[in-house]
């Protein structure tokens, strides 16, 4: 079974690696810094912001059918998809229904949560990622490892090599400008043979009916302008309440995400132009039972800016494969025991509760919360290993009661040669990289009955 | 006033001196100090890994141990946010309560509630700052580097008290050292590489010593530090706040 640890370890085999990757990211969250620093609002932002998310998942239902109501006088098919196969299915209808055979995408994190590309493929479509970070991954055959910089865990060379091998550069070659340009004429053949475009969404306005597009490359507009077809997907957590709502997610959103008072592109698509035809398919796939959880529906106010992933110490030394999800990272390590708990047991645990990615997170979604609050219930379920709770269970019994307590610490200092026992039987994984501390000749409870007279509570 | 002094179970068990010098700080600046015989730990260790429904007995340890003081002290800010955030019990909850609100890490208790301005503590040496996370982020003894607020170091305020103390501050001055409680074994790769890459910093400031809030986090440096064999050393701050009223 892939488990986070597992894959963090393969990922630390190469330590300068590791170095350049955590660099890297943290180069993106000082740009964060910066903007969010220079804001002197920036913390009431927050909070709007976060207000107006709680708001609208409590009048979710309300503001859903309002949106569909505004979308379909606009023009616009409405679809509602209740999980990932559905989704699937109502976008391969529509290409199916005009006899399509190539389609172009821009980013999208709702069609990687669905497998959209896996399954369009399988039905002998072509589908072409057109964000740069994407179609490398895409040629590469692996899934994005970060969910606004898909491609961070490459470096110019691995580029190089991807782009020789499908796009014929030359060897070697790991001038950015170069890659980028052999890309630019690559994809430009794509979009100009694309007979229908795919974009994702990151707002849905319910008021007017419209949906906001943020990208820095402009392949989504590219796409849907020069397509006869636009299918925007999304989820059903993109919406907000009223057009004036974007002054303040738009602030946030590019400013969170890498550092730029906004995105280069944030694209309103409200109506199909003449001649032309626009759908939008509202996905649940498990959204609804996430905001029937108490402890976790706010989880749902999450704008996929990745700030939170910036910020993890843990994300920037393990990579985004490690969490063996579509949306990794902290945000992704909450939402993905919703839809499989026995599979994403691990992610909950792939943290040290930190609580930088709360801090971080725009819409102030209690992340460092949520991840122990999935530990208990994964825990109670039994997701977590009998090992694990056997061990708890004895550490619990030593550490309730007070002589027992005193009993094993001084029988060798218990504690510590114990628990790391828990997580491994023939390696002591404290030792591999850490010395353990020397155990004094007296415990502080000695040294105080010794120094202390008097003492009280016996 | 009556303060409760709470050993946490690992420095009571692995670094008694940090208790000695809690109480010896304490004791100094006026406190009448008693360290309740029977506690053991806040419960911590299972609540983090998932078993809160197996601290019952911590916390019904605690309270009877906890429940006559005005001021509960400990030199940790991850167990103190523990109890301050998930002390239970069904049969006192009153007194539960009132252990949640009367609880203080001991850099908060000194600045927040004994409102000291001078210390006659002297440590000439040059110093590294950990700012541990549950209590620089959770109990906010510092501005967060995340926030857009005044900075502030209840820590640092304290330790700018002490004579010759030099302190120099780390390139990225709130990142996580990896500890993490049970993190640290089941996640060992990253949580080592988390802590080497703290040490770096402090070893490129050309530190002597590492100090900090909690010792859990010392603890895991300190194993890196001395698998390293490097000369840097760590001292808790009560240790350091502590060092010359002594004399
Ligand atoms: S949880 Fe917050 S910080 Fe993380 S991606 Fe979502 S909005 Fe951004």
């Amino acid at each position: 079974m892939i488990t986070h640890a597992k894959e963090a370890e393969k990922f630390n085999k190469d330590e300068a690696r590791v170095d350049w990757h955590d660099d890297t990211l943290w180069f993106v969250r000082q740009k964060r810094d910066r903007m969010a620093h220079n804001i002197p609002e920036w913390e009431q932002l927050r909070e709007k912001a976060s207000q107006i998310k709680n708001h609208t998942l409590s009048n979710l239902d309300q503001y859903l059918v309002q949106f569909e109501k505004q979308a379909l006088a606009n023009g616009v098919h409405v679809h509602w998809a209740a999980n990932a196969a559905e989704h699937n299915q109502i976008v391969f209808q529509i290409i199916q229904k005009h006899g399509f055979r190539k389609i172009v995408k821009s980013k999208s994190m709702l069609t990687e949560e669905c497998h959209l590309n896996e399954f369009l493929i399988g039905q002998g479509i072509e589908v072409i990622d057109t964000d740069l970070g994407e179609r490398i991954v895409q040629l590469r055959h692996e899934p994005p490892s970060h969910i606004v910089l898909p491609a961070i865990h490459l470096k110019k060379e691995d580029v190089g090599e991807t782009f020789h091998q499908h796009l014929g550069t030359e060897k070697g070659a790991k001038d950015p400008q170069y890659l980028t340009e052999a890309a630019r004429q690559h994809l430009r053949e794509k979009f100009i043979a694309a007979d229908l475009a795919l974009t994702g969404v990151n707002f849905a306005v319910a008021e007017t009916g419209g949906i906001v597009v943020c990208t820095n490359e402009g392949n989504a507009d590219m796409g849907a302008h020069l397509a006869n077809v636009h299918i925007a997907c999304m989820g059903i957590e993109k919406i907000i309440p009223r057009q004036a709502d974007l002054s303040v997610f738009l602030r946030l959103l590019a400013r969170s995400a890498t550092g730029q008072p906004i995105t280069t592109y944030s694209s309103h698509f409200l109506r199909p132009a003449s001649g032309k035809e626009m759908h939008i398919v509202l996905v649940d796939n498990g959204r609804t039972e996430q905001l029937a959880r108490t402890d976790f529906r706010n989880s749902l106010k999450c704008i996929r800016c990745a700030a939170c992933f910036n910020t993890c110490p843990v994300y920037r030394r393990s990579g985004g494969h490690s969490y063996h999800t579509a949306v990794a990272g902290p945000i992704g390590s909450i939402l993905a025991p919703n839809i499989d708990m026995r599979k994403y047991a691990d992610l909950p645990f792939a943290s040290t509760l930190c609580g930088s990615c709360s801090n971080v997170c725009p819409v102030k979604i209690d992340i460092h919360d949520q991840l122990w609050k999935w530990r208990q219930i994964l825990s109670q379920e039994g997701h977590t290993g009998t090992a694990k709770a056997t061990g708890m269970k004895l550490m619990s019994a030593v550490l309730s009661n007070p002589d027992i307590y005193r009993f094993a610490g001084s029988t060798g200092r218990w504690f510590l040669r114990h628990v790391p026992s828990l997580a491994s039987n023939s390696l002591n994984p404290w030792f591999k990289q850490r010395e353990m501390p020397e155990p004094p000749k007296e415990s502080f409870r000695d040294w105080y009955l010794k120094n202390r007279k008097k003492p009280k509570g016996e | 006033m009556k303060v409760g002094l709470f050993v946490p179970c690992y420095i009571d068990q692995f670094y008694p001196n940090v208790g000695i010098a809690t109480l010896e700080l304490l004791e100094k600046l006026g406190c009448n100090v008693t360290f309740p015989l029977n506690q053991t730990c806040c419960g911590q260790p299972m609540a983090n890994s998932g078993y809160s429904n197996l601290t019952k007995g911590c916390d019904a340890n605690f309270v009877s141990n906890f429940s006559e003081f005005d001021y509960i002290v400990a030199p940790s800010g991850s167990c103190v946010l523990h109890i301050k955030e998930h002390l239970k019990d069904t049969d006192h909850p009153e007194k539960a309560a009132q252990i949640r609100k009367q609880i203080f890490e001991l850099c908060e208790f000194l600045t927040d509630i004994l409102k000291i301005n001078s210390l006659p503590a002297s440590f000439p040496h040059r110093v590294g700052l950990h700012a541990s996370c549950h209590g620089q982020r959770g109990l906010h003894l510092s501005s967060m580097s995340e926030r857009n607020e005044p900075s502030f170091s209840k820590p640092g305020h304290l330790l700018s008290m002490v004579k010759g103390l030099e302190l120099v501050q780390a390139e990225r001055p709130d990142e996580c050292c990896g500890f993490g409680g049970t993190f640290c074994v089941f996640e060992e790769a990253v949580s080592v590489k988390m802590g080497k890459d703290r040490i770096e910093e402090h070893a490129q400031n050309q530190v002597e010593y590492i100090t900090g809030g909690d010792t859990s986090c010392l603890m895991h440096l300190e194993g890196i530090l001395k698998r390293q064999q490097s000369p840097i050393r760590i001292i808790h701050i009560a240790e350091i706040l502590n060092s010359s009223i002594s004399n």
